[in-house]
């Protein structure tokens, strides 16, 4: 017999013979917050993150150029913002052990707990979002959802081999309790809330047509790894 | 390495220079202390219970050393009262707190009544997913097999993040035999792995430590500066030791939190990217779960995941929570079902619910014994509320004191994010231990002259009469004495006049 | 209304003023209390050791003393809490579990049962710190323990409130655990007096004077911390301040 066979045999030997059904898990969505924005906001700095507040007129990337201005090495996975590293050029995750600034737009974030979600779609790379000294997140504010129930009824986690929730940097409270920013991961994560460009979008809602049409408009960057 | 260098010396305010400010708050996420915490002297670091083969582990004598030392046990006590009430404050947040509890808890209980067909489920679609999914009846097994998977594809050095699984099957220790070099890559771990020294609690490793602690482990193994023990420069410090170690290592080893059936998912909690680095760097990602890890549903995640860091650490979630579902392109991922035990203890009646445990952490953190003591007292890989009432199913006799290194309080149990009835567990273990005749010889002779004495009440009265007596009587030196154990370190009951008994008959003597 | 009065073996001997302020509040309220000459013990120092099969004995002794009454009443939470949750070594025959029901703890017993609107004959013009040992707290239900999501609430506070002159003052932590234990005081006994010691200080620190308690056990305890390292706490049970003392 293998150890397979011998596990599931003694389970079946030892399991108790007793009632208990599955309950229902409710939504928890009631009553919802008067701004989904500014919910998250307040969590993802309570979780050590920055919120970077977009300029009231002109360049509305203004605060992610003034972070990277005196970045050696930026590596961007978005269409709003030129870095100097390529991803797609990328064979293998420790050529972006230099990485100084990685740019990067979340597929959604939870209000609830102020993080958001980042899937091998996103990051194409994966592991650019843990080897940079920095992230920044560029965030459409209409990707907001009020909480964990409700991200977890988002299709990423049935699609991708690969999502992460970020909440703030890397962070560890190991020797006495001291909070340290930078534990292995990245030492800052800023967020911009930018809403998408059209034809980015990878917003859910219930299927409609005018919703495929703009799918299949956009053009998808190559999945490539090392 | 840089001398006095701290991470982020534009946040700290002038009078709290370990903490980092933002707008003028002070940030205490991913189990952060509320408030500053500092020890004042030197002092060594206290070790753990002193272990001779199967000899029962005597708890209760390392814990005396942790006392003893005042610097360790206060910082220890402290620390981990804080995350207590941390949790408390992130209870009181959350309307819906108690239902999510009994929510946990039956969907635990629920799927451990199924848990051959959740586990099947749970293979079926992660192997469709591209994931190799294997099977280890015990520890050996399980680090066999990770050990042929490693040789199939050449890897000599390994990274991994925290895995209370892989502690229990001691697989370092296996590796190094086997001459592959494993790094942890959780700073306590590490610090634990570099002091050679078990990790104390299953969610902060070196909680025991004090800074001063872990600048002589550093500064001994990664070369620091020795009378360095500023928190950030220490942290900075490993980060940077460690990282070409990451980029450098042919395979990534991690554990689970949660493994969903439905999906073939499987989830690593984390607050330092850690999981995500050993996973994401190198080609070759293997997983170590248990098998009681499984759960049913996504949309349970959201119960969970909820509960495990506000109970853990007072901190609403980990700063990295991570799905892995299949491997990444051009990358391989292994899955490693681990049953060591589980299954059998499936079976116990009083005693198969300890397998809800989601490893939180909060029983260790609430529990006053836990917190005076040190998890190194318990001289097991889970110490704590939950070890006494899971490690006598791993050796009844080598940890058959523990159930009695409690006072029964209960508190436990009202912070266990899955109800696990902790204490009455460990009240059902001392019976069940007395069965088994694992006690120690005394204990069974007092109590049955006990027994005798309070089942006859002439006896009982007249055994009474001499103890009032005696300590109305006896000088001083002779009550307090090494071989009386209550008047060690207090003072005993001032001796009444008359009991009560005297009493009611010389006052109410018709009245019986 | 018959009650048979249950004193614990270490009230009977260190502390029979609790059992005389027992006796006498319940006669306050007009019940007839009767005291079976014969009692011992409820075995509970066996069976939390984990012999529980050396208690049936015992065991079958307190039922033989307290059948026959409408309530047993006795001045200490563990002890009626092991009597109504673990006295299971002998046959649950409906003599044992009528017994078992109806045995109440005088705090309880006081708060749902006999619901005073006053203790006109009690005043103590004191500063005290309540504790709820555990026992009481979160198996009997004295009070909402701080684990858990609840609406507040606390059975001793509502009977002291209307004492005359009392005023509470709360330490650190209310319901941390002050290491009594019952067997644990003596085979850990150093992890017991330190979690002692923290307790003492915390109420001192709060401003206490008194230590109030239900369970005279966890009293002896910390008053035998408080002496060695020269706390200078007083220790009273509950019932003694209810019944009238003052001091």
């Amino acid at each position: 017999m293998s150890s397979r066979d011998d596990i599931l045999a003694s389970i079946r030997a030892n399991r108790p013979q007793l009632e208990r059904s599955l309950p229902a898990v409710p939504l928890f969505d009631d009553p919802p917050p008067p701004s989904l924005l500014a919910a998250f906001k307040e969590n993802l700095e309570l979780m050590g993150g920055i919120f970077l507040d977009p300029p009231e007129s002109g360049d509305v990337l203004a605060p992610v150029r003034a972070k990277i201005a005196d970045a050696k090495v930026v590596c961007s996975t978005v269409p709003e913002i030129a870095g100097n590293r390529d991803i797609r050029a990328i064979a293998a995750p420790r050529e972006l052990a230099d990485v100084d600034f990685a740019i990067a737009r979340a597929s959604f974030a939870v209000a609830e707990t102020g993080s958001v979600l980042f899937d091998d779609k996103d990051l194409q790379v994966n592991a650019v979002a843990y080897l940079a000294q920095h992230l920044i997140v560029l965030l459409d504010p209409a990707d907001i959802v009020i909480n964990l129930h409700h991200a977890y009824r988002r299709p990423e986690f049935r699609d991708r081999h690969y999502a992460c929730f970020h909440s703030g940097p890397s962070a560890t409270a190991d020797i006495e309790g001291v909070l340290i920013h930078g534990a292995q991961g990245v030492r800052s994560l800023s967020l911009l809330p930018l809403a998408r460009t059209s034809g980015a979008s990878t917003a859910w809602a219930p299927a409609g047509p005018e919703q495929a049409e703009r799918s299949e408009a956009c053009p998808r960057p190559s999945h490539r790894d090392g | 390495m840089s001398n006095g260098k701290v991470l982020h010396p534009e946040l700290l305010a002038p009078d709290d220079r370990d903490s980092i400010y933002r707008r003028g708050r002070r940030l205490d996420h991913a189990g952060g202390a509320s408030q500053p915490l500092r020890a004042s002297t030197l002092e060594k670091q206290p070790r753990g219970a002193k272990v001779h083969g199967n000899r029962p582990i005597d708890q209760a004598e390392a814990a005396a050393r942790f006392i003893a030392a005042p610097e360790h046990e206060k910082m220890h006590d402290e620390r981990l009262w804080d995350l207590r009430q941390k949790r408390d404050r992130q209870m009181h947040g959350i309307p819906e707190w108690e239902e999510l509890r009994a929510l946990a808890s039956a969907i635990k209980e629920h799927t451990l009544t199924h848990l051959d067909d959740y586990l099947e489920e749970f293979e079926t679609n992660a192997r469709a997913n591209g994931t190799h999914v294997h099977w280890a009846r015990d520890a050996a097994d399980h680090n066999r097999i990770v050990h042929d998977i490693l040789r199939d594809h050449g890897a000599r050095t390994l990274i991994k993040s925290k895995s209370m699984l892989t502690e229990e099957c001691g697989f370092r220790a296996y590796m190094a035999a086997a001459g592959i070099e494993v790094i942890e890559t959780d700073l306590g771990e590490r610090i634990q792995q570099l002091d050679n020294e078990d990790p104390s609690h299953v969610v902060v490793p070196a909680v025991h430590k004090l800074r001063t602690d872990v600048a002589e482990v550093f500064a001994r193994t990664i070369g620091t500066d020795p009378d360095n023990s500023d928190v950030h420069y220490l942290a900075e410090s490993e980060r940077e030791s460690n990282r070409p170690l990451i980029l450098a290592a042919d395979a990534g080893m991690t554990g689970a939190n949660f493994a969903v059936a439905e999906t073939g998912t499987f989830v690593v909690c984390t607050n330092e990217g850690n999981a995500d680095l050993s996973a994401n760097v190198p080609k070759l990602h293997i997983a170590s779960i248990g098998i009681e890890k499984v759960i049913p549903h996504l949309e349970h995640l959201a119960v969970f995941v909820r509960l495990l860091s506000r109970s853990a650490l007072g901190s609403p979630i980990t700063q990295y929570t991570s799905h892995f579902r299949g491997p990444r392109e051009g990358g391989e991922m292994h899955i490693v079902l681990v049953d060591n035990g589980r299954s059998e203890r499936l079976g116990l009646e009083e005693f198969w619910t300890s397998l809800k445990c989601i490893r939180c952490g909060a029983c260790m953190n609430t529990c006053p014994v836990y917190r005076r003591s040190g998890g190194l007292s318990y001289g097991a890989t889970y110490s704590g509320p939950i070890g006494l009432i899971i490690d006598p199913t791993f050796n009844a006799r080598k940890y058959s004191n523990l159930p009695f290194s409690s006072t029964l309080n209960g508190s436990c149990s009202n912070v266990c994010p899955v109800k696990i009835n902790i204490h009455e567990q460990i009240y059902a273990w001392r019976r069940e231990l007395v069965k088994q005749h694992e006690t120690p010889f005394v204990k069974k002779a007092a109590m049955k002259a006990a027994g005798e004495l309070l089942s006859h009440p002439a006896a009982y009265r007249a055994a009474i009469a001499t103890a009032d007596f005696a300590l109305a009587h006896l000088p001083r030196f002779v009550i307090y004495n090494g071989l009386n154990a209550w008047g060690k370190h207090r003072e005993v009951p001032h001796p009444p006049k008359q009991t009560f008994h005297s009493w009611h008959q010389s006052n109410r003597g018709e009245k019986t | 209304m018959r009650i048979g009065l249950f004193v614990p073996c270490y009230i009977d001997a260190f502390f029979p003023e609790v059992g005389i302020a027992t006796l006498e509040l319940l006669e306050r309220f007009g019940y007839d209390v009767v005291y079976p000459r014969a009692q011992t013990c409820c075995g509970q120092p066996m069976a939390n050791s984990g012999f529980n099969a050396d208690c049936a004995d015992t065991e079958a002794l307190f039922v033989r003393n307290f059948s026959g009454f409408d309530y047993i009443v006795a001045p200490s939470g563990s002890c009626v809490q092991h009597v109504r949750d673990n006295f299971d070594a002998i046959e649950q025959t409906d003599d044992v579990k009528r017994v078992r029901a109806r045995t109440f703890e005088i705090v309880e017993f006081l708060h749902d049962i006999v619901k005073p609107d006053a203790f006109p004959w009690a005043r103590f013009p004191h500063r005290i710190g309540l504790h709820n040992s555990c026992g009481t707290l979160r198996r009997l239900k004295h009070a909402a323990p701080s684990e858990l999501r609840e609406a507040p609430f606390s059975k001793p506070m509502d009977l002291l409130s209307k004492v005359a002159g009392i005023e509470f003052v709360v330490p650190a932590r209310p319901d941390e655990c002050c290491g009594f234990g019952g067997t644990f005081s003596v085979f850990e006994e150093v992890v017991s007096t330190k979690m002692g010691y923290d307790k003492v200080s915390d109420h001192a620190r709060a401003g206490a004077e008194y230590i109030v308690s239900a369970d005279t056990s966890c009293l002896m305890h910390q008053q035998g911390c408080a002496e060695r390292i020269g706390v200078p706490l007083k220790f009273i049970h509950i019932a003694q301040i209810l019944n009238g003392a003052s001091a």
